[in-house]
């Protein structure tokens, strides 16, 4: 495998965009994907699959699932998985709706609304890290397995959310949350350009930061990353941190595109947080994975569900479409791997 | 393998102790609790959730696991209740028909699994979204109330409500398959190491097949049952359990990673979250609490678990030493 383009040590020259995308066979077989799913939508839609409007409602679409995605991908990367991401969005969104509405009345100045909405945030915020911080200190230092202690947290939380609102809906929020959900910015959706910033600050933590590398070495092998004298229970407190704070982003985009917060919004995200994730290449036993890959994966993903309602096809088969997708990218992965098997096996013989 | 024998013992142990507690308490605050019909009903709630869990329980044991048993169950529900309505039969063709298909979807899981090569977890929440959203899709979600009269009809045997039958004789099969069958062994053998249970001589494609499969024609069974009680058939009724199921196991002591389970341990954590969140009904908590609560004790059972595995284990590499 030591091939001049893989090994590239400071001052080699820069790859091309071809060798760059050809490096990593996940991001060739997505960009394959996306480009023959847009092919076949421009095909059968022409006039209004390749359209502003099209690509503009796909932007607004994306985010939410795209940072809850992101918050799952952190701790599978490190080897574990958070189940409680919806239930975290949740509670935390929660607790900032009931403080903004509470606190905010028709007649309070610009400043005391500034203030208060800051000061809702920061609230849910420190929810957020609270419930990443309680998971993470049991997935940790207790050694208990990362499905089971999420399951938990993901039940205790709604069950806290459920528990408070009596299953109700808290809802009503002054524009400036609104705008975080359904403005725009230089035509950009503003919920995008936040998806967009938590992607480059989740790939640049995962790939220029010790405690990046020390996420992934743990996803490989955490027994010789402890070894290696990484603190591995306080990185693995981290992850889960981590991935509660991105919780916490999808809640405030969920509240301004719902105008109003519940304890069981999104659920039926929670698994298609995971299929994204290993769609995009993100190894489920940990170790691997790219923000690019997923980011990918979420295009794909999107591009299928906005190409099947322009078609007019229900929600539902668009679910069943990307499961199948699913299915498929697991075949190719596996027929890759074989046939690169074959290829080694028949160098060697030589 | 004895000291993994009495590790499941002393969890059984201590659950039983913890669910006489609970007993003795409810019983003497709310004097509902003690009365018998509450206790009927309480068995019969749990009925359909005990026969999704004896199928899970098999998976898990084999080092895998099924999220998309709740979802077999939903389609198997639906085809089975069409069938039923359009051409007719008894409960024979009934359990028939969903065993097999039930079976056959969970079958599916099993040849995914093996010849992609892939975890299991991802598969199954693969398939989960695929059987739910072409039902979905088909159906358009509507529910069916026109069941056959036969198939509604409440029917008891000695007393006995026949989802708590069809759920007791469920658990008797698994206890027997996983504790007295050659099957049922090599399903252990697989959870415990598969590498060690293939140089042995077990055939893994075969018992993924017999698990997945297994796992299905509980969904199955579990699908029917619910009908019968609710009396309709709604098509994302069942949808959302799989986690309360999957809970409901780990409480009752079997691993994720395989190789450790048994049928006792799982009608135990059945148990404890029926008592409780009848207990606290009872006794005139909200209902909403119950969700709070129950995370709550899962979180305690497994911290619990996991602290006296690693005592143990730091007492038992002191001891070598």
């Amino acid at each position: 495998m030591q091939s001049k383009t893989i090994s590239s040590p400071v001052g080699a020259r820069r790859a091309t965009f071809t060798e760059w995308i050809g490096r990593d066979p996940t991001v060739t077989m997505l960009c394959a994907f996306i480009l023959a799913a847009a092919l076949v939508f421009g095909a059968l839609t022409p006039t209004r699959f390749f359209s502003g409007e099209t690509f503009r409602a796909m932007a607004f679409e994306m985010p939410e699932l795209g940072i809850l995605a992101l918050a799952m991908m952190v701790p599978l990367m490190s080897g574990g998985l958070n189940l409680a991401i919806i239930a975290t969005s949740n509670l935390s969104g929660l607790v900032t709706a009931a403080i903004v509405t509470s606190l905010i009345h028709p007649s309070s100045s610009p400043m005391a609304v500034a203030g208060v909405i800051a000061l809702a945030l920061l609230a849910g915020m420190a929810t957020s890290l609270l419930i990443g911080f309680i998971t993470g200190y049991i997935v940790a230092f207790l050694g208990v397995h990362p499905i089971l202690v999420t399951l938990g947290t993901m039940t205790a939380v709604k069950g806290i959310s459920v528990y408070v609102t009596n299953g109700g809906v808290i809802g009503g929020f002054p524009a400036a949350i609104l705008w975080m959900g359904n403005g725009t910015l230089l035509g950009v959706p503003v919920s995008m350009i936040l998806f967009i910033f938590c992607a480059v600050v989740i790939a640049l933590i995962m790939t220029h930061t010790p405690f990046g590398v020390a996420v992934r070495l743990i996803g490989s092998n955490e027994k010789a990353t402890r070894y290696s004298g990484v603190a591995t229970n306080w990185m693995l407190v981290g992850v889960y941190v981590l991935s509660s704070l991105l919780c916490w982003m999808a809640s405030i985009i969920m509240m301004a595109r719902f105008n109003s917060a519940r304890a069981g919004y999104a659920e039926s995200y929670l698994l298609i947080t995971i299929l994204a994730a290993v769609l995009g290449g993100v190894d489920p036993n940990g170790g691997f994975g790219r923000v690019l890959g997923l980011f990918l994966s979420l295009i794909l993903l999107q591009e299928i569900s906005t190409g099947f309602n322009l078609l007019g096809f229900s929600p539902h088969l668009t679910e069943a479409i990307w499961g199948a997708t699913m299915l498929f990218a697991i075949f190719i992965a596996l027929l890759r791997n074989q046939w690169s098997l074959r290829l080694w096996r028949s160098k060697t013989a030589q | 393998m004895r000291k993994q024998v009495r590790l499941v013992f002393r969890h059984d142990g201590q659950l039983a102790l913890i669910i006489a507690a609970m007993a003795i308490i409810f019983s003497i605050v709310s004097p509902a609790f003690r009365s018998t019909g509450n206790l009927v009903s309480l068995l019969e709630n749990y009925s359909v959730m005990a026969i999704m869990a004896a199928g899970l329980l098999v998976v898990l044991i084999s080092g895998g696991i099924d999220i998309s048993f709740a979802a077999i169950a939903a389609v198997t529900q639906y085809v089975v209740a069409l069938i039923l309505i359009n051409a007719g039969g008894n409960w024979l063709v009934a359990f028939a028909l969903a065993a097999a298909f039930g079976g056959l979807l969970g079958v599916v899981n099993a040849l995914l699994i093996y010849y992609l090569r892939a975890l299991s977890v991802i598969v199954t929440i693969s398939t989960m979204t695929c059987y739910f959203a072409l039902l979905m899709f088909v159906t358009e979600g509507k529910s069916l109330f026109n069941l056959p009269d036969w198939f509604t009809d409440d029917l008891t045997f000695w007393s006995i409500p026949f989802p708590v039958l069809v759920a007791a004789i469920v658990l008797i099969i698994t206890a027997f398959i996983l504790s007295r069958l050659s099957i049922g062994r090599q399903v252990y053998g697989l959870g415990g190491n598969p590498e060690a249970a293939k140089r042995m001589g077990s055939n893994v494609l075969g018992l993924q097949c017999f698990v997945y499969g297994y796992s299905g024609l509980m969904a199955g069974i579990a699908g029917l049952v619910q009908a019968h009680r609710v009396e309709e058939v709604v098509p994302n009724a069942l949808i959302g359990r799989e986690l309360d199921v999957l809970a409901a196991v780990v409480l009752g002591g079997a691993s994720l990673t395989g190789g450790i389970g048994s049928v006792s341990g799982t009608i135990l954590g059945i148990v404890l979250l029926a008592i409780l969140q009848n207990g606290l009904t009872l006794l005139g908590v909200s209902s909403y609490a119950f969700g709070f609560v129950t995370g709550v004790v899962i979180l305690l059972s497994v911290s619990a678990t996991a602290y006296t595995a690693k005592r143990q284990a730091r007492s038992s590499a002191r001891h070598a030493v």
